[in-house]
């Protein structure tokens, strides 16, 4: 522990990082050149980039080598991505199953779960959603009603209900999802965490178009899907802390790196740039906006380093992940927001042959404070277990 | 790669937090809204605890640590709204002069000063170089001066015994900020520095400034937030705590965020300083700026969340508010920060 502060990255790590940097050069396809990843030919050719990425090992660098990572540590990771936002190399259709599932894996998972999901996971092969929120449980998840009902004949479990807002949920292969298995218990406990084979007879999707007119997300109908024991990820009736693992890393350290918003932000200071030469009076008025943006991501990344090294000195992250949330959700809104500010009336544009990466960056930010537990709930989080608020 | 602080200086932390909860309690911020010293008894506890002469060189009869030890203490000494002058006389003063030392300047003053500041018996205030005419905090009550004057090779850094001018207070809405404007002429007597090499001096100052002013309002902030929480637990409306409502709630947490954030950044900054890293004054404006803005919105919310009795002088609340006011704009507003990162930024492209 008593290693003096230092932000260098090590010598070996900055090989890591050029390493990472001449592969993406030579593989990563040209920025926003693959269709939208929410449309079925987007989907496949996002699923092809990710095979060539995890071909060479680069997909879960930080997993072990047994299941097609480089195990390599979390600081690496960060380098990779680094690297990989660097190169502006196409968004992660395998997010849901490599950032949220996989590390709930690692700490709940059977041996033969792991040698089972993780190495299609790694390889794109296996696509994964996200079956929790319903239509009467979002933010009061520990409301939900879909059911789980025993069948000892058949060695497993029978789901029905329905589960919504299933990102990646109209092309997935696999869906994480969270059942009631107990009705008669408190309503935390009587929960199980099901790993489901979305081509199980009785699972029907309906894509719902989301904001910006695509397939992001669905609805997942279960009627009598049978789901064998060995796909419970944890125990039967602990899936409220299975579920809440999974929540940890959504909002803290895996789901979002902070190179994504560390080069938002200096694409945003080169668009401001770019106007100050055309427009300076105008494009002043947004210098402030500007330089916030950038040291909302500035900070997410010494904050996120900060963090890294506390978990790698055997801390842990806790109610700090809500806060995590509300920071990184809010800097991609800025970050955007700003940006259109600059673009002015060409904000709007977004039509056939016009590339309008701003305005979809926003439509994507806009989801922000809402998926992964709206910011209103994080805020209670913080609250209650930060500052020690009495529960209302 | 490894962001933390070593268990030595967090234990260091722990035993001035421990200090200043006896020796610096709201009664004694009070208490100081009326003592024009700067040197006082508590500024001698510190001295022999190593805190004043911290980062005094070893030669010089100091610890010879840097501001990323010192970042720590600051915020302490925030947390308690210390009215002594930390921040000027221990990040400021004795690294400019150390600074000076090392580079051989021939001024025979420094060496009996570093030596007089390990001991804790020498007080400093600095002039701001962005506002070298405006009244200097802790001016009233110092044992030395650094003050900025126009000379005839550019600006120029004067070191100026505080008994040998007079200082005309500055009433401030926060009294322990002891503001004063010192009566002086420059002679060549007082010159320290001058020309390109002044202006280097005087610009790592005011980045060390933003860091540790933004050290200070770290404290602040968790000073107020504290005592916030703890008045909404207690504070019964409608048959129920007030923190037990999520209009109270979210406000509260809005300022941990900022705060949560705003942490990393000022020690960030802090390595970046001592490291001398090329990017370590954009890291001192990006430091300064978040702490501002951070303690600005603990300060806002506090008040809110106390209603009428924050708004007392009985209540201990406006005793860091005030600071927090204070401490925002001086070594440069958020604003200022921002600006100055821009400019950076652009400079770059």
């Amino acid at each position: 522990m008593d290693r003096p502060m230092d932000l260098h990255y090590t010598d070996a790590q900055e090989a890591f990082r050029a390493e990472a940097r001449a592969w993406l050069a030579e593989h990563a396809p040209a920025p926003r050149s693959l269709p939208s990843l929410d449309t079925a030919e987007g989907f496949e050719a996002h699923r092809s980039w990710e095979a060539e990425l995890a071909a060479d090992r680069w997909s879960v660098v930080s997993w072990p080598e047994e299941f097609g990572g480089r195990g390599v540590g979390i600081l690496e990771w960060l380098v990779f991505e680094e690297e990989y936002w660097r190169a502006q190399a196409p968004l992660r259709v395998s997010q849901n199953g490599v950032f949220l599932l996989a590390p709930t894996v690692f700490e709940f998972g059977t041996d033969a779960q792991k040698a089972r999901f993780l190495p299609p996971m790694a390889s794109a092969r296996e696509i994964w959603c996200q079956g929790w929120s319903e239509p009467d449980a979002g933010s009061d998840l520990a409301g939900i009603r879909s059911r789980a009902r025993r069948s000892d004949d058949e060695g497993g479990w029978v789901l029905s209900g329905q589960k919504t807002w299933a990102s990646r949920g109209a092309f997935a292969e696999w869906c994480f999802g969270l059942f009631r298995t107990d009705p008669e218990a408190e309503r935390h406990r009587g929960l199980t965490y099901f790993l489901i084979d979305m081509a199980t007879p009785g699972v029907t999707v309906r894509p719902i178009p989301q904001i910006d007119g695509e397939t992001g997300f669905a609805e997942l109908f279960f009627e009598d899907v049978f789901v064998p024991d060995d796909l419970v990820l944890g125990e039967v009736g602990k899936g409220w802390n299975v579920a809440m693992a999974t929540a940890g890393s959504e909002r803290g350290l895996s789901l979002r790196s902070p190179a994504r918003y560390s080069r938002a932000a200096d694409r945003l200071v080169a668009l401001y740039a770019g106007r100050l030469a055309t427009d300076p009076e105008r494009t002043r008025r947004s210098g402030d906006a500007v330089a916030r943006a950038w040291m909302d991501a500035e900070a997410y990344r010494l904050n996120t380093l900060w963090t890294a090294t506390r978990v790698l000195d055997g801390g842990s992250v806790g109610p700090e992940a809500s806060a995590n949330k509300i920071h990184w959700s809010q800097t991609d809104l800025a970050i955007h927001r700003a940006a259109l500010d600059l673009l002015g009336p060409e904000a709007e544009f977004h039509g056939d042959g016009v590339d309008a990466p701003w305005l979809d960056g926003f439509l994507f930010a806009l989801a922000g404070p809402i998926y992964a537990g709206t910011n209103e709930i994080q805020r209670n989080v913080v609250a209650e277990r930060m500052l020690g608020l009495p529960r209302g | 790669m490894h962001f933390a602080f070593t268990d030595q200086q967090l234990e260091f932390r722990d035993a001035v937090r421990q200090v200043l909860a006896k020796e610096c309690t709201t009664d004694d911020v009070r208490a100081a809204y009326d003592v024009t010293a700067a040197r006082t008894p508590r500024w001698a506890t510190l001295a022999e605890l190593g805190v004043t002469g911290l980062s005094v060189p070893e030669t010089r009869g100091g610890l010879g640590l840097g501001l990323v030890d010192l970042v720590l203490l600051v915020e302490e000494a925030g947390r308690v709204a210390l009215p002594e002058p930390l921040v000027a006389t221990t990040g400021l003063a004795v690294p400019l002069l150390a600074d000076l030392d090392a580079a051989g300047t021939a001024d025979a003053r420094i060496g009996p000063w570093l030596q007089a500041l390990a001991a804790g018996d020498l007080t400093v205030a600095v002039a701001d170089p962005a506002w070298p005419t405006e009244p200097v905090a802790g001016a009233v009550g110092a044992d030395l001066l650094l003050l900025v004057a126009d000379g005839p090779h550019g600006r120029e850094l004067h070191g100026v015994d505080a008994g040998s001018v007079a200082v005309a207070p500055v009433p401030s809405l926060d009294p322990t900020r002891r503001l004063g404007t010192p009566v002086w002429a420059p002679t060549p007597e007082t010159v320290l520095v001058s020309g390109a090499r002044a202006e280097a001096h005087l610009a790592t100052t005011a980045d060390r400034a933003a860091v540790a002013s933004g050290a200070e309002l770290l404290g602040l902030s968790e000073a107020m937030i504290a005592l916030t929480a703890a008045y909404a637990k207690d504070r019964q409306q409608f048959g129920k705590p007030i923190g037990s409502f999520q209009a109270v709630k979210h406000l509260l947490a809005g300022a941990q965020v900022l705060l949560e954030f705003a942490r990393p950044v000022v020690y960030g900054a802090a390595w970046a300083l001592d490291a001398g890293s090329p990017d370590a004054s954009r890291a001192a404006s990006v430091a300064k700026a978040y702490a501002s803005d951070a303690a600005t919105e603990a300060a806002r919310v506090s008040l809110q969340v106390h209603g009428a009795i924050g708004y007392t002088w009985e209540c201990d609340l406006h005793l860091f508010l005030k600071r927090t006011w204070a401490l925002a704009e001086a070594w440069g507003s958020a604003g200022d920060h921002r600006a100055r990162l821009l400019d950076s930024l652009l400079a770059e492209r």
